[in-house]
């Protein structure tokens, strides 16, 4: 809801590491969030709920699931609000060719 | 959660009223103004075709009202048109959702369809953070960030 918590909220590896995932995997529930990272179950709820204060996850009740997702609303405000609309496709061509030549799959 | 769905969710906090929000969502002439000048056409009542037309004229989606209470939630069928491999994925579902959230409005936009890495979520996932967030700057000043892609 404010950039203060947004920024925030990315300011730490750990739950940059969760929105990764949620980007790589959208919809999981925390048990799948938890599966193969070196954190406990009460440390990523703290970080998810960190999360979702600053309003990058969202949740959705499936059954008796409660499932993530990365919210990038803020994320693309934030890019907005420095990256005017001219910018826009030169930064993405630029982007493009550090992933080419990085030979980041990402 | 279920692999044979992908789906998106989308949420934004916007300082404006319930009643202006649900007509900003709603009203065609006010749609272009955010959605990268496309409208939609919709008698708004369940059971109505709906229609995503963009600024040049084309048919992006179409579908129809499946659930309808205004000025709180709004779902629809919506089938892809424009691009072949995601018009063959079949029929997707879009709920939106306004809820009073202390002096803002919380709007929840849904997308959902029944298969896995979905070509149409994966490409209305890049248009609703956008168009969203459009529509929020565009209701709390009367301006939109991006003017268009």
């Amino acid at each position: 809801m404010d950039d203060d918590a947004v920024f925030r909220a990315l300011a730490d590896a750990n739950r940059r590491r969760l929105l990764d995932r949620l980007h790589a995997r959208n919809g999981q529930t925390l048990g799948q969030l938890c599966d193969g990272l070196a954190m406990t179950r009460q440390a990523v709820t703290k970080h998810l709920h960190v999360l979702e204060e600053a309003s990058l996850v969202a949740t959705r009740r499936q059954g008796r699931e409660k499932l993530h997702f990365i919210n990038a609303v803020p994320i693309n405000a934030i890019a907005e609000r420095w990256i005017g609309k001219f910018q826009q496709p030169v930064l993405g061509a630029l982007s493009d060719l550090k992933r080419r030549l990085e030979g980041d799959s990402q | 959660m279920t692999e044979t769905q992908s789906r998106f969710v989308y949420v934004t906090y916007i300082r404006t009223t319930q009643e202006k929000l649900w007509q900003a969502l709603t009203d065609p002439e006010f749609n272009t103004r955010y959605w990268f000048g496309a409208r939609q056409e919709c008698a708004w009542t369940v059971g109505a075709p709906w229609r995503l037309v963009l600024a040049d004229g084309r048919l992006a989606d179409d579908g129809e009202v499946l659930e309808i209470d205004a000025p709180r939630r709004l779902v629809l069928r919506w089938r892809h048109q424009l691009y072949p491999e995601a018009h063959a994925e079949g029929d997707a579902r879009c709920e939106m959702e306004l809820e009073p959230a202390g002096t803002a409005m919380k709007l929840t936009v849904t997308h959902t369809i029944g298969i896995a890495d979905s070509k149409l979520i994966s490409q209305v996932g890049g248009g609703w953070p956008r168009i969203l967030s459009n529509l929020k700057s565009l209701l709390e000043t009367g301006r939109i960030a991006q003017e268009d892609k």
